[in-house]
């Protein structure tokens, strides 16, 4: 660390010109990740861009579509009524990002442009087909579909430059519900051993659309088409929630490392798919299921 | 290179010469000289140096210090009146909910903000309230007993 300039934008458009052509610079929003890799080797840039005093990139918008400013934080996520009520996954997700102090400072938009394939916040955006809207100086805006921004381990399609500003997250059909799951050491400062994201939408008692994402098992989150063909056209009952297992842990393309290794990854992200799509069903047939999805074990709260 | 920055801690504003990587703990135990706010994992996992910025809490070992310029921050030295210990701060010393003392400071800070959004925790709202609050000497018992304990005598 040392010998990094410092610069503080207010607007995009400030921001988009500290950036400039996008070399020998970072863009920080709240931090966290930033200095956690930098004390892992990864050396900061000669520049830092600091977004968060960017008013405008604050807001949530849920009055169609949900569109999330880049600088909104999992506090705000889970403090959101409709995301709660309409995008439930994300807020399950959002509730068990690292502590309190961590979710007043992360970002959505720090988590989608860090890619980390163990982010929380990332099966649940897949299976509600969000995208990324990047802008840039000279080209205005584009919208990314997050499959194809994320294209390995940190590592994204944005071109050098371009700055994102929201992330749109597109409205549900009536009768539909979702939910994300994670596995767990422990419920604080944790990150998914693995994880997984469901959304289905219903006709009567069937489903009838079907969205699995899965998260820590590849190089980049994954959707699940195995583990989707399994429970579309069931009433989410126990069979089809045992092929839906299978179909996940067949998907998934999982690594060894400290936290788990690839056997019990594999083993275990059934297991927690089949949970995810269940609370999706179970919640888009109008039950009330407590968020966040991942039941917190709390030895001894009971005394 | 160092930036000059002006940062609000306690209610008292201090001129400051930071490198742009500098990190809010660093600074305000380096350069301002409050050493409540203790270095714990260094690495965002402990929640030893957890500090109010704009009244919510953050891990000031993984945010950068120029950034929270502009905001009013808070440690635990901030959280008493002078001399006079805060009901939480009471607490903890009342009910033993301190051991070894390190991971204190964060501790207080943690349930100082909990009680200001919750000001009636049951003990399991404290508890996941705290949880990225670590304590090595395992004296979590204690601490929860402390925190609703200052939870009544405010009421």
């Amino acid at each position: 660390m040392g010998d990094v300039a410092f610069h503080t934008a207010t607007t995009v458009d400030e921001a988009l010109s500290l950036v400039g052509d996008g070399s020998n610079v970072k863009v920080v929003a709240g931090g966290s990740d930033l200095i956690v890799q930098a004390r892992g080797g990864r050396d900061l840039p000669d520049n830092v861009v600091a977004i968060h005093r960017i008013e405008a990139l604050r807001g949530i918008d849920a009055s169609g579509d949900l569109t999330l400013g880049a600088l909104v934080t999992h506090a705000d996520i889970v403090s959101s009524d409709a995301v709660r009520t309409s995008w439930t996954a994300l807020a399950d997700a959002s509730a068990i990002v690292g502590s309190h102090a961590t979710r007043n400072v992360g970002t959505i938009g720090g988590n989608v442009m860090n890619a980390s394939p163990a982010m929380e916040t990332g099966s649940p955006l897949l299976v509600f087909g969000a995208s990324a809207t990047l802008r840039s100086a000279a080209g205005g805006d584009r919208s990314v579909p997050l499959e194809e921004l994320w294209t390995g381990p940190g590592r994204t399609s944005a071109q050098p430059g371009e700055l994102l500003v929201d992330v749109v997250v597109p409205s549900l059909p009536a009768h539909s519900g979702s939910a994300y799951v994670r596995l767990e050491y422990r419920r604080a400062m944790e990150i998914a051993i693995v994880g997984a994201a469901a959304c289905v939408t219903l006709d009567g008692d069937t489903v009838s659309a079907a969205r699995v994402a899965l998260t820590a098992v590849g190089p980049t989150l994954l959707r699940s088409p195995g583990a989707e063909a399994a429970v579309i056209g069931t009433t989410g009952d126990d069979a089809a929630l045992a092929a839906v297992a299978a179909g996940a842990s067949a998907d998934a393309t999982p690594i060894s490392d400290l936290r788990a290794n690839e056997d019990y990854r594999r083993a275990m992200i059934g297991v927690i798919a089949k949970r995810a799509v269940s609370v999706a069903v179970r919640r888009a047939r109008g039950e009330e299921f407590p968020i966040p999805a991942t039941p917190v074990f709390m030895e001894g709260s009971a005394r | 290179m160092k930036h000059a920055a002006t940062l609000n801690v306690n209610g008292m504003a201090y001129p400051v010469e930071l490198e742009g990587d500098a990190t809010l703990l660093s600074a305000i135990r380096e350069d301002i000289g409050l050493t409540g706010t203790k270095t714990g994992c260094d690495d965002c996992e402990c929640g030893a140096c957890m500090v109010l910025v704009d009244d919510k809490p953050v891990n000031s070992c993984t945010y950068l210090a120029l950034q929270a310029e502009g905001s009013a921050i808070t440690t635990v030295e901030g959280l008493a009146n002078g001399d006079d210990l805060s009901a939480i701060q009471s607490a903890f010393l009342d009910k033993g909910g301190v051991q070894c003392g390190y991971c204190t400071p964060g501790m207080l800070v943690s349930a100082h903000a909990l009680l200001r959004r919750n000001p009636d925790p049951s003990e399991e709202e404290i508890r996941i309230a705290l949880s990225g609050n670590l304590c090595r000497c395992t004296g979590y018992a204690k601490i929860a007993e402390a925190v609703m304990a200052a939870a009544k005598a405010s009421a």
